[in-house]
């Protein structure tokens, strides 16, 4: 199950195991309702429990960055494996964000 | 040997994760590395939501999916009678999304095209559209096991 966490101005975004069209809608809602009501400056998502993503993923990422930069915030990704670096590095989304262990 | 499968289905999003896993269940027997099967689970699931989203615009159908394997290439045909594409070069193009609203990347078919061989999409308008692509799979059918 995704889960969402503020802490001192951060939203980490617990991803599921699988992040498609079909959980994204749900994901993007969710994290933009913190963000507009808890003063979210920056963005972290973690994929410790993901093992498949497709580009819907990669919308809830750039959606995200949209709305949280223009303010100077930055995004995270956190515990990303070798396939979802892979669709990280492939989309371009590496060069925007900050990819750590 | 030919060996082939077909599947239809609700073109609802709670389909997506089942079309890409019968897929790649599909292909177990022929033992694919771990980075073909996300190659091919993740170019099934963007055919598969251009249908529900595009095809037919989240109102419903059926989509058809036919898959072939011969001499240790995989051939996937996902099809749906929906919208059509109007222009087919222009939808292919990366970044660009018809529905910018809906927070898409536009990544769809860059990614299908980067995770397989070859691509090809036929579309007529208001008829509907079929994604063909086919990826070589290292251990072809045709490698004898030692045991």
């Amino acid at each position: 199950m995704e889960d969402y966490k503020v802490i001192d101005h951060y939203l980490c975004v617990k991803l599921p195991e699988e992040v498609d069209h079909h959980k994204s809608e749900a994901i993007c809602r969710n994290a933009d309702r913190l963000i507009a009501s808890q003063q979210v400056n920056n963005v972290v998502f973690d994929f410790e429990d993901t093992k498949f993503m497709d580009s819907s993923g990669v919308g809830i990422i750039i959606g995200r960055y949209k709305k949280i930069s223009c303010f100077g915030g930055k995004v995270f990704a956190i515990h990303a494996d070798r396939q979802i670096r892979r669709i990280l590095q492939m989309s371009g989304l590496n060069k925007i964000i900050e990819i750590m262990e | 040997m030919i060996n082939e499968m077909s599947i239809i289905f609700d073109a609802i999003s709670t389909n997506e994760g089942f079309a890409r896993v019968a897929v790649a269940a599909f292909v177990t027997h022929l033992n694919p590395t771990v980075e073909e099967m996300a190659d091919i689970k993740t170019a099934v699931s963007e055919a598969v939501t251009n249908c529900i989203i595009h095809g037919y615009e989240n109102r419903g159908g059926k989509i058809y999916i036919h898959c072939t394997i011969e001499n240790g290439v995989l051939y996937i045909e996902i099809k749906d009678k929906g919208v059509g594409i109007e222009d087919v070069e222009k939808a292919m193009e990366p970044l660009y999304t018809s529905k910018p609203e809906l927070e898409r990347s536009g990544m769809g078919f860059s990614f299908m095209e980067a995770f397989m061989d070859e691509l090809e999409v036929e579309s007529t308008p208001s008829k509907g559209t079929t994604v063909k692509m086919q990826k070589k799979l290292q251990c072809g059918d045709w490698i004898l096991t030692e045991d």
